[in-house]
């Protein structure tokens, strides 16, 4: 399989799991995290590309690392989590950029599907499987925590639980995908795909699928496009998105 | 056996006492409503019996007791992506079941009776008036054939032949049914003609017992102030209690 394949098979799978992933975020009104989360990664990726270990271990142990200390302010402080969110991410960006080299710094914040090899192949597209149908499983359990998550409570429902496993899930796909779309741009391909199809649809199932086939479909048409332009992957691929998004507006309109 | 014993209970949070030595009991069949002024800790009190939150004292509920819970008004942006359908299945309430259900409460239906919606399931659950959720969550409540319902002001955004009607549906299925309701409400009319017993809360326990005998002017002027009081009794009813400032 030539390159070109290899990366817009890797980039179905992550941008669908993504999106997928992106419409329970934006149904816990989340979206910001989303974004600020995925600059967790960049320490992580950096100590990857100057240790010469593969980014994607160190921006998974990074990321979950920060979502156990949002998850854990959440609980404990009575500051708004969007402050603290704000805060401990913003820093760790700054910590990235001070502690990676320039060349790999473009890589890190941007992305570079040229550096993606055939062998990570099999290992993005397990996880990415893994990681959608355990969403899927607790789906139902997190968005009753939504909704009323006193209710979920009195049902028997361990809402913390649930919670932090979602999170865990947003963690590894955004460790998936920074390879791609890099660290700032990570968080789109997250929120995107779900706000253009929360304009078109009305039931969960049609909006997440829906999510989901537009975070997929956006990254692969963005890997074609970069790869006859000569973008960035990431610009285009969240440029795709944006566009669809823009679409769907018209859609909600009528 | 009581279906409900809570005795000597207190909850405090953050150190500020909340609840202090409550004791009351809920028998099978019967209704309880607990009144008090915003702020009285009604909800709180609700919370601890659904084991939500920590408390001292004794909450003992009957063994293997199933309760059914109607929180106070959930907000739900209008273009929140979950319709009908989707909330009870998320609840794991079949839809034939939800259908019944959904029936009985008269949700997604015109004065006349006549289907408001093509397909109710398919509906966002931000497309329905606040009424009309509520009694989305009293039937899911209501699903799981529960001992006891615990009602968060039941009919709070429901307008009044609704809530009136919401009234008389619960109290038909309680007698069909056979389960307990532990009611907060703002209402003293409802109070008067559907509670067996009425619990008084303003942080202590101001009255508890049959609604005749505990709401007395002066219990109610211990919860509502003197002023709220004299207004009603002029009137000559206990009627709605508003807002006083």
């Amino acid at each position: 399989m030539s390159d070109l394949y290899i990366t817009i098979l890797i980039g179905f799978f992550v941008g669908g799991t993504a999106g997928y992933l992106g419409a329970i975020m934006v149904m816990k009104r989340m979206s910001l995290v989303g974004d600020a989360l995925s600059h967790v990664a960049l320490p992580g990726m950096a100590l990857g590309l100057v240790y010469d270990f593969n980014p994607f271990i160190g921006a998974l142990f990074f990321l979950v690392f920060g979502i156990f200390i949002i998850w854990k302010l959440e609980k404990i402080t009575k500051l708004p989590v969007e402050n603290l969110v704000g805060i401990i991410f913003t820093a760790s960006l700054a910590v990235g950029i001070l502690i990676t080299p320039e060349p790999e710094l473009i890589e890190a914040l941007f992305g570079d599907i040229s550096s993606i090899r055939s062998f990570d192949l099999p290992l993005i597209v397990i996880f990415s499987i893994v990681i959608f149908f355990f969403t899927k499983f607790i789906s139902k359990k997190v968005i009753f925590s939504v909704v009323s998550d006193d209710l979920a409570r009195s049902r028997g429902i361990n809402t913390d639980f649930y919670n932090l496993a979602y999170l865990l899930m947003v963690a590894a796909v955004v460790a998936l995908g920074v390879k791609f779309v890099g660290s700032l741009l990570m968080g789109a391909l997250v929120i995107i795909p779900a706000a253009a199809s929360k304009n078109a649809t009305k039931t969960f199932n049609q909006y997440s699928y829906g999510a989901a086939i537009i975070g997929g479909f956006s990254a692969v048409l963005g890997i074609i496009l970069s790869d006859i332009f000569a973008f960035p992957s990431g610009a285009a691929i969240v440029l795709v998105a944006v566009f669809i998004f823009v679409l769907m507006l018209k859609w909600k309109r009528n | 056996m009581s279906l409900l014993i809570v005795e000597n209970l207190k909850i405090s949070i953050e150190g500020r006492e909340i609840v202090e030595n409550l004791n009351f009991q809920v028998e099978k069949n019967e209704t309880l409503a607990i009144i008090g002024p915003n702020g009285a800790g009604k909800t709180i009190l609700f919370r601890a019996l659904l084991g939500l939150l920590t408390y001292k004292g004794k909450i003992q509920w009957e063994n293997g007791v199933k309760i059914g819970y109607v929180p106070q008004k959930i907000s739900i942006e209008k273009d929140f992506p979950l319709s009908i359908g989707d909330f009870f299945d998320l609840q794991d309430i079949d839809i034939k079941n939800a259908k019944v259900l959904l029936r009985l409460m008269g949700v997604g239906m015109t004065v006349a009776g006549e289907d408001k919606y093509p397909n109710i399931f398919k509906e966002k659950i931000g497309a329905l008036s606040s009424g009309e959720f509520q009694r989305v969550l009293i039937a899911s409540a209501l699903a799981s054939n529960p001992d006891v319902l615990l009602f968060d002001e039941p009919t709070a955004g429901v307008d009044m032949g609704n809530e009136d009607n919401v009234y008389k549906v619960l109290s038909n299925l309680q007698k069909i049914k056979g389960f307990a309701v532990v009611l907060i409400s703002h209402d003293l009319n409802v109070v008067n003609k559907y509670a067996d017993k009425v619990l008084c809360l303003n942080k202590k326990q101001v009255c508890y017992g049959h609604p005749i005998h505990a709401l007395t002017t002066e219990s109610l002027q211990l919860l509502y102030g003197e002023e709220a009081v004299l207004h009603h009794h002029i009137k000559g009813q206990y009627a709605h209690k508003h807002k006083e400032k």
